[in-house]
């Protein structure tokens, strides 16, 4: 939802207008709506002990969604911008990397498709390896190396040891 | 004295080798994460979490709470040695710490860092051992309709009191407090935005909200800006501090934490405030404030003190009343309500081994982050050398691990990417994550309060409003909602001495 273009309001580039926040904004109004939509679909049922009932909660909190996505867009308006969050690792100066994190989420899917079938010893691994490709490793065999031996030790550690939930899957028996 | 008996005790439980060990590991993880970048003690109480169900909660909290108190320590590090402070808790302590690192006092900008954390620990603790039996007295008395206007000033504070844009801070909150509503109301067991989903019909847990908004939304937004180049580390030595250095140190270590304890204690305070304060202060009472601006230690020590001092204040109001006034916090109450505890004023009455072993774990555990940071800060300082890739590559591992173990189903994995895009858009745009996680934690208790307020009234809306503790809580949100109103008005513009937070509630 956000525009690369814009996507470079760092403490040192001059404040541009940041377009893209309109779309926070109707984010927003879309929760809100969202709520007052599931709100209305609640059957209302109060009682002696509990005169409130289900609705009201979702109802307000709804309206004020609509009314802050309202102020927020003003804002935005007359050039409001949020700051983008800095850190050690981050260089605001530069463009969104959009290719590192696609391949992020993509990897980050797949192990979330393979984590019951396949176990957490294998996911996990494959898990850090993939994330670590996709930020720029290249030493893929250390990186695999990494991921199994971390994968390992949670495994044991925390599954076996501390009872944890972690599915051995198509290991199970080996492990 | 019955809590001196009482802390005595809690001595007893914690010098048991088992307790010892797992006071060590908090330290020992608070520090490495704290110095680590991307990756904070909220964060990291966040994925233990689901690993400690099998724990003795005791030993859990004692973990928890020493990494809570590493991480201010660890954050230090950073700030003096790489200019980019570890935690937003030391953002201030890098305004002089970094310089007095570039002139070559990198080892006295440590030593005077550590030794201040270790002296505000240290009183910050002996306070909370005086103060919160006190505010539970208070506390006690509290009924429903107080707590819930309690809980709308910590909504108010977290949104509107910190940050800059008031509108970005209630948008936070507003969509923290809709993830709260999701699942089965607890009252008359109708869904709430499940989607027919039944697999939200328990709500969404916390730790899949905290893991995907902190861990990996910042790996996220991190991977869209890393920084292709490593920043510069400056090699230091040993800390150490000569004579001149304890005499310019120990009023401001002193001045730090009576700043950092109060406004940890409310809502709202958090450390970024005090931190600043006291840097402030600090500027204003040099005897050389010409060095401001050049490494004076006064600017490292005084900050570096009320931070750590207002990680025991926060302790307050969470042992004392349940009320979370920042995202670690915010975690570990909702682990005391993950082992069934209710946390609240009747928590130290129930639970005192638990409590007061905790206290006291906080004694023992400053003393050991003491002894960790001083000799071995060259040691921390290397972490800082891991390859990027495998540090964030990390954290989404121990995401995926901690996310997945809650309720062992991939859907929660989904859900956890979903609330990661989510914490990229929070830093995207600049919205905080605090009044987000405040929340989620805080929104269904805040509901019940609400709804049992009027169960109390029969109904009647007047029994929401309660008595002279809530008005008080009203008039202050009041305030704090009216603030720019009232500025407006005022003729001229004064300087902003902040006096709208008033200090604790309690005595």
């Amino acid at each position: 939802m956000s525009d690369p273009q814009v996507d470079t309001t760092g403490a040192a580039a001059k404040p541009r207008e940041d377009r893209a926040q309109y779309g926070v904004c109707a984010a927003l109004a879309g929760l809100g709506v969202l709520l007052l939509v599931d709100a209305a679909s609640i059957r209302h049922v109060t009682s002696s002990n509990d005169p409130l009932g289900p609705r009201p909660v979702p109802i307000v909190l709804g309206v004020l969604l609509l009314i802050t996505a309202v102020a927020y867009a003003i804002d935005v308006w007359r050039g409001g911008v949020g700051q983008a969050e800095g850190g050690e690792d981050v260089d605001l100066g530069s463009r969104a990397d959009w290719k590192t994190v696609g391949l992020l989420i993509v990897v980050f899917g797949a192990s979330a498709l393979l984590i019951q079938p396949l176990g957490w010893v294998i996911t996990g691994s494959l898990l850090f390896w993939g994330c670590a490709y996709a930020l720029g490793n290249e030493h893929h065999v250390r990186g695999l190396a990494f991921g199994i031996a971390l994968a390992l030790t949670t495994f044991y550690g925390f599954a076996i040891g501390l009872g944890v939930n972690l599915p051995a899957g198509i290991l199970k028996g080996i492990l | 004295m019955d809590n001196l008996n009482h802390l005595i005790e809690g001595f007893g439980h914690v010098l048991t080798p088992m307790n010892l060990l797992f006071a060590l590991i908090g330290v020992t993880v608070g520090t490495a994460v704290g110095v680590l970048p991307g990756i904070g003690p909220a964060m990291t109480v966040a994925l233990l979490l689901p690993i400690t169900y099998g724990l003795e909660p005791t030993q859990a909290l004692i973990m928890f709470a020493g990494i809570f108190y590493g991480g201010m320590y660890g954050g230090s590090t950073t700030s003096i040695l790489l200019n980019t402070p570890g935690e937003s808790a030391s953002v201030v302590t890098a305004l002089e710490g970094n310089k007095m690192a570039k002139s070559g006092r990198a080892a006295q900008a440590l030593a005077t860092a550590a030794i201040g954390s270790f002296v505000a620990g240290t009183i910050g603790t002996a306070l909370l051992v005086l103060v919160m039996p006190q505010v539970v007295a208070f506390a006690i008395n509290l009924g429903s309709p107080e707590l819930l206007a309690i809980l709308l000033v910590a909504f108010v504070g977290a949104s509107a009191v910190l940050g800059s844009s008031r509108v970005r801070g209630f948008a936070a909150l507003l969509v923290g407090l809709t993830i709260g509503v999701v699942g089965i109301d607890f009252v008359t067991g109708q869904q709430r935005l499940t989607f027919g989903q039944p697999m939200l019909a328990d709500g969404i847990d916390v730790v899949v909200v905290a893991v995907g908004i902190f861990a990996v939304g910042e790996a996220l937004w991190v991977a869209a800006h890393l920084r292709r180049k490593a920043a510069t580390v400056i090699p230091v030595g040993r800390p150490w501090m000569g004579r001149e250095d304890w005499a310019r140190s120990w009023k401001p270590w002193l001045r730090g934490t009576a700043l950092g304890f109060p406004f940890g204690a409310i809502p709202a305070g958090g450390a970024e405030v005090p931190t600043f304060l006291s840097y402030l202060a600090e500027r204003r009472l040099a005897k050389h404030p010409e060095e401001f601006g050049h490494g004076a230690i006064e600017g490292v020590a005084g900050p570096e003190a009320a931070n750590n001092a207002s990680a025991a204040g926060t302790l307050v109001p969470l042992l004392a009343i349940g009320l979370p006034t920042n995202a670690t916090a915010a975690i570990m109450l909702s682990a005391l309500q993950g082992w069934g505890f209710e946390p609240g004023p009747f928590l130290i009455d129930k639970q005192p081994v638990l409590v007061w072993t905790l206290v006291a774990s906080l004694f023992v555990g400053n003393t050991m982050l003491l002894l960790l940071n001083l000799p071995l800060a060259p040691t921390w300082a290397k972490l800082l050398q891991i390859p990027r890739p495998y540090l964030y590559a990390g954290i989404l591992f121990f995401a995926t691990m901690g996310a997945y173990a809650v309720n062992a189903q991939p859907f929660d994995l989904f859900l956890l990417l979903a609330l990661g895009l989510v914490g990229f858009a929070l830093r995207r745009f600049g919205l905080p994550v605090l009044p987000l996680i405040i929340g989620v934690i805080l929104g269904p208790l805040a509901e019940k309060h609400g709804r049992r307020s009027l169960q109390l009234s029969g109904g009647d809306l007047s029994g929401l409003i309660g008595g002279p503790v809530a008005w008080v809580c009203y008039a202050i949100i009041a305030g704090v909602i009216l603030w720019p109103l009232i500025g407006r008005l005022l003729p001229g513009k004064r300087p902003s001495d902040r006096d709208h937070t008033p200090t604790e509630a309690s005595a």
